[in-house]
C-alpha cells in the first residue's frame, strides 16, 4: 500500500443548500505535513469535520488508508487513527486536565497510558503543573495544547489540527509550532493542519494548499506557495512575515 | 421528641426511595438535556414486575427463604425493567434526536400515559395487595406508651440507597464509561470525535437509570406492600422534584433533594395536615428555585470559553 493515508476525491460538503465544499480533492502522504490555508469562512473547518462524517459529504469519497470512511460514523472513523484537535479546541470543560487526556485514550485499554501521558507532558510541560486542574477555568493557549495533547493520546497514524493558533499570544503560537514540528521530525507523524496564520503554517509544512470558497485554488510545495506572488498579496501581507498582533491571551 | 424521631426516620426511608427514582431523572438529563417523563412509569412498571416475581416465586415454586426470594426477585427485576428502559430510549427518544427540542418530551409524556394504561389493562385498576413480608424492627425507645421503632424495612431501604450511591458515585466519577458519559453530557460531538460511540452511552444511562428505578420499585412494594398502575405519577413527580431540588445533573443533588422532598412530606403531615403534604413540598421547591435557580447542589456556568 503506497498511496496516501489520507485522500479525498470530489468532496462536496453542504449545510442545507448552501454548499461549504465544492469538490474538493485533497491527499495527506505518510509522514508528511500538510496545511490548508484559507480565510474566514473558506471551509477549512467544514473540510475537517466532513473527514470525521460530521457533517457527512454529500458527494466524493474520503478514504484512509485505502479504507473508504465516506460513510462511516464518526466514533467508527476516531477508531482507525485519526485524532483531531477540533476548531475551538473543544476541551471538556468540566473535567480535570488528566481526566481530558484520558479521554484522548478513551480507545486504549490503558496500558501504555502512563507512557503517553509522560510524552505529552514533555511536549507541553504546561500541561503537567496543571493535571488535577479543571480544563474550562484554564487559559487559552493552555486549552489548545491540552487538546493537541488529548489527540495525541490516542496514538494517531493521523493528527489533524484546526486553527492551533487562533486567538493566542505569539510565543504561545511559537511553542506549539514547535511542538508540532517536533512530532513530525522526531517520530515521523503525519500532521494535517488547517490554519489561517499562513506564514508559520508553509514555513512548517511540506506541502500546502490554499481553500476559497470552498474550493481548492492552488496547491504545491510549501516553499513554493510562500514564494507566490497571489499568496503573498492574499495571505502574507505584501511578503512580510504577517506583524504578530493577534489579540489573545497568554 | 419520639414523633420527631419517627418521621425522622419515617422520611428518610421515603426520601431514599424518591432518590433512587431521582438518580435516574437527573442521569438522563444531564446527558440529552431532556426530562423523561415516563421515568415514573418505567418506575411502576418494575413494581409490577418485582410483585408478579414474588407472587410466581413464592406461591408457585414454593421458595420459603425470604431472602432468597427477595434476592432472585431484584435481580430478575433489574433485568427486565432495564430491557424496558432500554426498548423506551430505543423506540421513543432515539428516533427523535437532532429534531427539534420538544421532540422527544412530547414523546416521553405519551410513553408515560402507554406504560400506565398498559398496566392498567394488563393488571386491572385495582390496587394490588403483596403478602407482608420483612416484617418486625427494632424499638429504639418507649415513652408514654409511643414507641420509636425502626423497621427492617427501612433499615434495608436506606442502606441499599447508600450503597447505590456510593456505587453509582464511583461509576461515573471514577470508570472509563462514567468518564465517557461526563464526556457526552459536555460535548457530544467531540466526545465521537474521540471514538466513543455515543448513542451507546445515552442507551446504557437509560438502562442504568431503569436499572435504579427497578431497586427503588422492589423497595417501595416492599415498603408499602400495595401497588397500583397510577403509581407511577406521584413518585415520579416527586423524585423529578427531588432532582430539580438538589440541582438536576448532579447525583447527590438527587439523594439529597429526595431526602428533603422526603422529610418534608413526612414531617408535614405529621405535625400540620396530611392533605397539604404535596403542596408544601412543591412550595419548598418553588422558594428553592427562586433563590438558587440551579438547585441546591447544581452548577452555575461560570467557565471559560
Amino acid at each position: 500500500m503506497s498511496g496516501p493515508l489520507l485522500s479525498l476525491r470530489g468532496v462536496s460538503t453542504y449545510y442545507g443548500s448552501v454548499a461549504a465544499l465544492r469538490g474538493v480533492d485533497l491527499d495527506v502522504g505518510e509522514g508528511e505535513i500538510v496545511t490548508l490555508i484559507g480565510a474566514n469562512g473558506a471551509g477549512k473547518s467544514t473540510l475537517m469535520m466532513t473527514v470525521f462524517g460530521a457533517p457527512r459529504a454529500r458527494s466524493g469519497t474520503i478514504a484512509f488508508a485505502g479504507q473508504d470512511i465516506t460513510g462511516l460514523p464518526t466514533h467508527r472513523i476516531a477508531r482507525l487513527g485519526l485524532a483531531q484537535s477540533p476548531e475551538g479546541r473543544r476541551v471538556f470543560p468540566r473535567m480535570s486536565v488528566l481526566e481530558n487526556l484520558q479521554m484522548g485514550a478513551a480507545l486504549h485499554d490503558g496500558r501504555h497510558l502512563a507512557q503517553d501521558l509522560e510524552k505529552v507532558c514533555t511536549l507541553f510541560p504546561r500541561l503537567k503543573e496543571r493535571l488535577g486542574q479543571r480544563a474550562g477555568t484554564m487559559s487559552g493557549g493552555e486549552q489548545q495544547m491540552l487538546a493537541i495533547g488529548r489527540a495525541l493520546m490516542s496514538r494517531p497514524r493521523l493528527l489533524m489540527l484546526d486553527e492551533p493558533s487562533l486567538g493566542l499570544a505569539p510565543l504561545v503560537v511559537k511553542q506549539i509550532f514547535a511542538a508540532i514540528a517536533a512530532l513530525n521530525r522526531e517520530e515521523g507523524m503525519t500532521i494535517f493542519l488547517v490554519e489561517q496564520n499562513a506564514y508559520h503554517a508553509l514555513k512548517l509544512a511540506h506541502r500546502g494548499s490554499v481553500l476559497v470558497n470552498g474550493r481548492i485554488t492552488l496547491s504545491g510545495p510549501a516553499r513554493a506557495l510562500l514564494d507566490d506572488p497571489s499568496i503573498k498579496a492574499a495571505y502574507l501581507e505584501g511578503g512580510h512575515a504577517p506583524v504578530e498582533t493577534v489579540p489573545g491571551e497568554a | 421528641m419520639d414523633v420527631f424521631v419517627q418521621q425522622l426516620i419515617n422520611g428518610l426511608t421515603l426520601g431514599s426511595i424518591y432518590g433512587l427514582i431521582a438518580i435516574g431523572y437527573t442521569m438522563v438529563f444531564g446527558i440529552i438535556g431532556m426530562v423523561n417523563f415516563a421515568h415514573g412509569d418505567v418506575f411502576m412498571v418494575s413494581t409490577f414486575i418485582a410483585l408478579i416475581l414474588f407472587l410466581l416465586l413464592t406461591a408457585w415454586l414454593g421458595i420459603s427463604s425470604v431472602a432468597l426470594a427477595f434476592l432472585l426477585v431484584l435481580v430478575a427485576t433489574m433485568a427486565l425493567t432495564a430491557l424496558w428502559g432500554f426498548a423506551v430510549e430505543r423506540i421513543a427518544y432515539r428516533p427523535l434526536r437532532g429534531s427539534f427540542r420538544l421532540a422527544p418530551l412530547i414523546s416521553a409524556i405519551g410513553v408515560s400515559i402507554f406504560l400506565s394504561n398498559f398496566v392498567q389493562v394488563a393488571q386491572g385498576a385495582r390496587n394490588k395487595p403483596t403478602p407482608p413480608m420483612l416484617e418486625g424492627g427494632f424499638t429504639l425507645f418507649a415513652s408514654d406508651g409511643y414507641a420509636v421503632t425502626l423497621s427492617y424495612k427501612q433499615i434495608l431501604i436506606m442502606a441499599v440507597t447508600s450503597v447505590l450511591l456510593l456505587g453509582f458515585w464511583y461509576l461515573v466519577q471514577k470508570t472509563p464509561f462514567g468518564r465517557a458519559q461526563r464526556a457526552c453530557e459536555q460535548d457530544r460531538k467531540m466526545a465521537a470525535l474521540l471514538g466513543i460511540d455515543v448513542d451507546r452511552t445515552i442507551s446504557l444511562t437509560f438502562v442504568l437509570g431503569a436499572v435504579l428505578a427497578a431497586v427503588a420499585g422492589l423497595l417501595y412494594l416492599l415498603y408499602y406492600g400495595v401497588v397500583s398502575f397510577s403509581d407511577g405519577f406521584v413518585p415520579g413527580v416527586k423524585a423529578f422534584t427531588a432532582a430539580v431540588l438538589g440541582g438536576i445533573g448532579s447525583l447527590p443533588g438527587a439523594v439529597i433533594g429526595g431526602l428533603i422532598i422526603g422529610l418534608i412530606e413526612t414531617f408535614w403531615s405529621a405535625y400540620f395536615s396530611i392533605e397539604y403534604k404535596d403542596v408544601a413540598a412543591f412550595s419548598i421547591l418553588a422558594i428553592v428555585l427562586i433563590f438558587m435557580p440551579s438547585g441546591l447542589l447544581g452548577r452555575a456556568e461560570v467557565e471559560k470559553v
